[in-house]
C-alpha cells in the first residue's frame, strides 16, 4: 500500500518536477530580455495553428495594437518555446519606420508545446501572449 | 563554420503609396543547424543564421535575432510605412560574421 502510494507519488511528481524546471528556465529567458518590468495581457495577439503537421516549420504572426509611431511604438517582440531544448525563439527589435506592430515567422517545434511571445512598448510597459500548438511530427532539433 | 547561404528572396510591390503598410516577405535558404541535432550517430555542427537587419534607405527599420526556434529557411515577413522612394536592404548574418546582402527598390507616388 505504502509502495503503491509512493509510486503513485513519484508518478505525479516527476513530471511537475520537469514542468517546474521549463517554467524556470522560460521565466528566466523572458528576464534576460525585458528585465524585471512585469508584463501585461490584452493588446497582443499570437495567431499560429491549433495543430501543426510539421514541427519544424509552424507559422506564426504576433501582432501588437499600435499606432507604430515616433511617440507611441512596441520597440521589442520576443518569442519563447516553452518545450523545445532551450526557450529562444527570436527577438526582433521595431521601429516606427514599420507600419503595424507585426511580425510574421515560421518556428520549430521539437512537440506540442505553448508558445510565448511578449512585446516592449516605448512608454516602458510589457505584454504578453501565449497559444497552445499541437504537433504531429516534431521539429529535428535532438 | 562551413557558413551555407542560399540566395535571399525577397518579395515587395515595385510601387506603393505614401504612407500605406507595405507587405515585404523574406526567405534565405540556410540550414539553421543548432548543433544539438544527430545524424548517423553524429553531432551535427552549428551553422547558424543569428541576424537579419533591415535598413529603409539607411535607416534600420527591423532588426531579428534569431535563435534556436527560428526554422530552416528563415522566413519573415512585416510591413514598412514608405512616404518617398525608397532603397530597402536586407542583410543576414551567420554566427562567424559571415553575410548574405539583397536590395529592393519601391517608388513610393
Amino acid at each position: 500500500m505504502r509502495r503503491r502510494a509512493a509510486l503513485a507519488l513519484s508518478l505525479t511528481l516527476l513530471p511537475l518536477g520537469t514542468a517546474r524546471a521549463q517554467d524556470a528556465t522560460l521565466e528566466e529567458a523572458i528576464r534576460a530580455q525585458i528585465g524585471d518590468r512585469t508584463t501585461q495581457e490584452g493588446g497582443i495577439a499570437l495567431r499560429a495553428p491549433v495543430v501543426a503537421e510539421n514541427g519544424g516549420q509552424v507559422p506564426v504572426t504576433v501582432s501588437v495594437d499600435s499606432p507604430q509611431t515616433a511617440e507611441s511604438h512596441v520597440t521589442a517582440i520576443h518569442l519563447f518555446a516553452t518545450r523545445n531544448p532551450t526557450p529562444g525563439i527570436a527577438s526582433f527589435r521595431l521601429t516606427p519606420l514599420l507600419a503595424r506592430a507585426e511580425v510574421q515567422t515560421r518556428i520549430r517545434l521539437a512537440e506540442g508545446q505553448v508558445v510565448v511571445a511578449v512585446a516592449q512598448l516605448s512608454d516602458g510597459t510589457a505584454r504578453r501572449v501565449s497559444a497552445e500548438i499541437r504537433v504531429t511530427t516534431g521539429g529535428c532539433l535532438s | 563554420m562551413s557558413g551555407s547561404f542560399g540566395t535571399p528572396r525577397i518579395r515587395a510591390p515595385r510601387t506603393a503609396r505614401p504612407g500605406e503598410a507595405v507587405e515585404i516577405r523574406t526567405l534565405i535558404e540556410h540550414p539553421m543547424e543548432t548543433g544539438l541535432r544527430q545524424e548517423g550517430g553524429r553531432t551535427v555542427p552549428r551553422d547558424f543564421l543569428n541576424r537579419l537587419v533591415v535598413r529603409v534607405n539607411g535607416e534600420v527599420a527591423l532588426e531579428a535575432e534569431l535563435r534556436n526556434g527560428t526554422s530552416t529557411n528563415p522566413y519573415h515577413v512585416f510591413f514598412l510605412k514608405l512616404d518617398r522612394t525608397s532603397e530597402i536592404e536586407f542583410v543576414w548574418t551567420d554566427e562567424g560574421g559571415r553575410f548574405a546582402r539583397a536590395t529592393a527598390r519601391i517608388a513610393v507616388a
